[in-house]
């Protein structure tokens, strides 16, 4: 019965609703089209779903899929404009006003309309809930992809030499990170065949027991490949502290500056550095 | 869908051998990054060679599970059990000479591990590994 | 058994290339065969190539240890060469440092840790 009302006005019904919507915020014109497009569609799921008295109230439950799939279209579409999540529940919530007037205007008797007025704001109430969901469930999603992209961003493994590599590790090392590190550091000893690794520090803001062990874990590795590793960028605050702590790298060689390290790694591969001929 | 069941005897060393090529060829095809199905192959090798050594044989169980997000193994003998699991868990526990960074190490690779000896005899291992 | 590992010798030194999954008694059977080659082959140094291997656990890097220290009370030097990073981050976690064994990441390192060492002690 709602369905075939809201087919019958389905375009007055989104003049008044994207009117009312477009009052907070106005979409970009190239995007009117298609926002309209997706609300025709919501539109006209809503109305089959409400008809559908299997599982009235449960917007959850599969009569009601469709609306939500559009709903989830809506709310990406939003998002990808830039939208406050307050914007986007409310434009959800706006269809509700249109919907009334039509109820009202046409709707039959008053106790027909009284009951799918009171449907109407249950319905629509919960469906503006269920995007609120569906932003927070995008957002983790965003962050979950960030942590990734910050993982191999932290840990870039550099060849600073044929034979020489570098790795700048920064931030915390916990034990999950630190195994993606170390796998993408021996991958790297592997594809570029160098001997001397060298781990800097510098980035890391402090030196406890476990981030010593992870260390000297990731160094047992590379020796079991037959690499060499040389620690660099402990800055006197952290050489202080592991002193305190009593943190032992135990025979990790370790240098104070990249440069030092970088020296050591030249020798250890039978280089020589020394002033050009032009000097 | 759904739990994928395989059963491998333990009863020589080159059993243990299949076995473990088995883990990691499973693990491979679940779509196990090459670290993690190399951790969980080794942790089957160090308890099949247990429920082989001190168990007198047995067989491992290889069921994947939540539609191949995990890999859950199952080793159980009928030798004469572990007396003192805490002490066996310990590194450099071993009741058959070996330097024991079997039974403590292969709880390492894996994320769940459960251990179940019974002084009558009998022993059962179950670890679980997930995808990442 | 009737399988075995293959040993070769070049310029002075064994060469092993582990190329199949090595089960317990093929890898003891490894053991007493190196340790038979070096006596009567005279040779001063052997290079085990593991790039081959997908997984070593705590029996087989025992073995390897034991075939380093072999190799030292028979006078030779030993370099195992070529193990896998999934390999190796798993032996560190299982507490296998394997800290006696001269390490390398291909057989030519190897074979010329080999020679430096021999050098030295000549």
């Amino acid at each position: 019965m709602i369905a075939q009302l809201i087919g019958e006005n389905v375009e007055a019904l989104l003049d008044n609703w994207l009117e009312a919507a477009a009052r907070l915020s106005r979409a970009r014109p190239e995007l009117a089209t298609e926002r309209r497009q997706q609300a025709r569609v919501f539109l006209e799921q809503l109305g089959h779903s409400l008809d559908d008295d299997t599982r009235p109230e449960d917007v959850r439950s599969a009569p009601w899929s469709g609306v939500r799939e559009t709903l989830d279209a809506i709310v990406d579409s939003h998002l990808d404009e830039g939208m406050a999540p307050a914007q986007i529940a409310f434009f959800v919530l706006s269809i509700k006003r249109p919907l009334h007037r039509l109820i009202l205007e046409r709707g039959g008797d008053t106790e027909k309309q009284l009951k799918a007025l009171w449907r109407i704001d249950l319905i629509v109430d919960r469906l503006g809930l269920y995007t609120a969901e569906v932003q927070i469930r995008r957002k983790e999603q965003v962050i979950a992809r960030q942590q990734e992209e910050i993982l191999e961003l932290s840990s870039p493994v550099v060849q600073l030499w044929d034979g020489v590599l570098a790795v700048p590790l920064i931030g915390t090392l916990d034990s999950y990170r630190t195994q993606q590190v170390t796998e993408t550091i021996l991958e790297a000893v592997v594809s570029t065949r160098s001997e001397q690794v060298i781990l800097d520090i510098t980035g890391v803001p402090a030196v406890d027991t476990q981030v010593a062990h992870h260390l000297l874990k990731t160094v047992a590795a590379l020796r079991l490949m037959g690499a060499e590793a040389i620690v660099s960028g402990i800055r006197p605050q952290i050489a202080q502290t592991m002193v305190h702590l009593g943190v032992d790298l135990g025979q990790v060689v370790t240098k104070a500056r990249l440069a030092d390290a970088l020296k050591l790694a030249f020798r250890r591969n039978g280089l020589l550095v020394s002033a050009g001929a032009g000097r | 869908m759904g739990v994928q069941r395989e059963h491998w005897p333990l009863m020589s060393a080159a059993d243990v051998g299949d076995a473990r090529r088995a883990v990691h060829a499973t693990a491979r095809a679940c779509g196990f990054r090459t670290a993690d199905a190399v951790r969980l192959a080794t942790a089957a090798s160090e308890l099949a060679r247990n429920a082989l050594v001190h168990g007198g044989g047995g067989r491992m169980t290889l069921s994947q599970i939540d539609d191949g997000r995990g890999i859950r193994l199952e080793f159980r003998d009928d030798g004469p059990g572990i007396d003192d699991i805490e002490r066996a868990l310990v590194d450099g526990f071993s009741s058959a000479g070996g330097l024991g960074h079997g039974l403590g190490g292969a709880r390492r690779l894996v994320h769940d591990f459960e251990i179940e000896s019974r002084a009558a005899g009998g022993t059962r291992v179950v670890v679980t590994r997930w995808r990442r | 058994m009737t399988r075995r590992i293959p040993i070769l010798e070049i310029d002075g030194a064994l060469l092993v290339t582990v190329q199949v999954d090595l089960d317990d008694h093929l890898a003891v059977q490894l053991e007493e065969d190196l340790g038979d080659a070096l006596a009567r082959s005279g040779a001063r140094g052997i290079v085990i190539d593991i790039s081959g291997l997908e997984l070593v656990d705590t029996f087989l890097s025992r073995i390897l240890a034991q075939i380093a220290s072999m190799s030292r009370v028979l006078g030779a030097e030993s370099v195992l060469v070529g193990m896998r990073p999934a390999v190796a981050m798993t032996l560190v976690e299982l507490g296998m440092t394997l800290d006696g064994v001269a390490t390398a990441l291909d057989i030519d390192r190897g074979l010329g840790i080999l020679r430096t060492r021999l050098e030295r002690s000549t």
